[in-house]
């Protein structure tokens, strides 16, 4: 069942070959909206005028926009839908990997994104999820597991990168299970 | 409100800082704020995260074993944004942020935005970084540890916004 990959380290075939492969294409179920990005900053009461003027956005960023920290708001499903059959979970290629390698915990250790093209009204996002790399076992005063990096890019209806996020996971099992 | 009223308000909140007022070491103006459970709702329903330890009380303490509700990890980015464009003004242009979490903040905490610049680089498309460090702690213990590379204009004529393709380039730095 074991494959050994490039830098030697050592899982499932199916993990090598999910590795640096587009997997999970999502396409936001609605347009990104004003009144979305309205209630995003009363929630942290940020009165930034780019959000708020539409004359400073259109003398800045020729119209509207969205606050770049809203990227992962525009794909994360509705809570229902009709004809749902199961809820979607968000990065699903962490939870494969919880999966494969049998690990019941997991935390998420490190988070980092990138903002490319602005995000504007009207935009659809569409993203997909790159598993970059997974580690050897390694034993941390969690449990022992592997950390592993899943890349999530967004791109809107025209094909442009409007961001990138980079989660690095581990995947674990207490000592005592 | 009259147009001269209009337009006066619209200059005054178009300023900002410029790469002149950058030094590496300054102090960006803290943000306070009293976390409430109002706080903690808000912002998981403003990002879209439905999952119950962000609002149900009974099972954030009972199933997840938390002292309480907390702030999901998309809101907190959200603050990070407003405390760096409260400083920067609106020009100021987020290219990259890296988030480590260390504890949760629950209703009840007061939170404190804290940050430094660290560093102050002009990349090769002739855009000015200021690279932070900033600090969340909820109660005077950090919870969150963030590092911001936002773009600021170089001068008055200056709008970062205004770039695209090669001429943005947000995770250069080493």
């Amino acid at each position: 069942m074991s494959a050994a990959n490039e830098s030697a380290v050592s899982y499932p075939t199916k993990v090598a070959d999910w590795i640096g492969e587009p997997r999970y294409e999502v396409v936001g179920g609605f347009p990104v909206e004003r009144g979305y990005v309205w209630t995003a900053c009363a929630s942290v009461e940020n009165g930034n005028p780019l959000f708020w003027d539409d004359e400073v956005a259109a003398d800045l960023t020729g119209g509207p926009i969205a606050p770049p920290s809203m990227l992962s708001v525009w794909f994360r499903p509705h809570f229902w839908h009709p004809g749902q059959a199961e809820r979607a979970l968000p990065l699903q290629v962490h939870f494969d990997l919880k999966e494969v390698f049998d690990l019941p915990e997991a935390v998420m250790t490190e988070n980092t994104v990138i903002f490319g093209e602005p995000v504007r009204p009207g935009d659809v996002i569409r993203t997909f999820q790159v598993l970059k790399s997974v580690s050897e076992p390694k034993r941390t005063k969690l449990g022992l597991g592997r950390f592993w990096v899943i890349d999530v890019i967004y791109l809107n209806q025209d094909d442009a990168e409007v961001g990138r996020e980079s989660y690095t996971g581990f995947g674990y099992r207490r000592d005592e299970q | 409100m009259t147009s001269a009223r209009r337009s006066d308000e619209h200059s005054r909140q178009a300023v900002g800082i410029t790469a002149a007022d950058l030094y590496e070491g300054l102090a960006i103006p803290p943000l306070d704020y009293d976390v409430t459970a109002t706080t903690v709702v808000l912002g998981a329903l403003a990002t879209r995260d439905w999952r119950p330890m962000h609002h149900d009380y009974k099972f954030a303490t009972e199933r997840n074993g938390t002292q309480d509700i907390f702030l999901n990890t998309p809101n907190q980015a959200h603050w990070f944004e407003r405390f760096i464009t409260d400083w920067t003004g609106p020009k100021g242009r987020l290219g990259q942020m890296t988030f480590r979490m260390k504890r949760s903040v629950f209703p009840g905490d007061h939170m404190r935005l804290t940050g430094t610049v660290d560093r102050v680089e002009l990349d090769d498309t002739g855009c000015v970084w200021a690279e932070c460090s900033v600090i969340l702690t909820a109660n005077g213990e950090v919870a969150t540890t963030c590092a911001v590379r936002v773009a600021i204009p170089a001068d008055h004529d200056d709008n970062p916004w205004s770039r695209s393709g090669d001429r943005w380039v947000p995770n250069q730095a080493a």
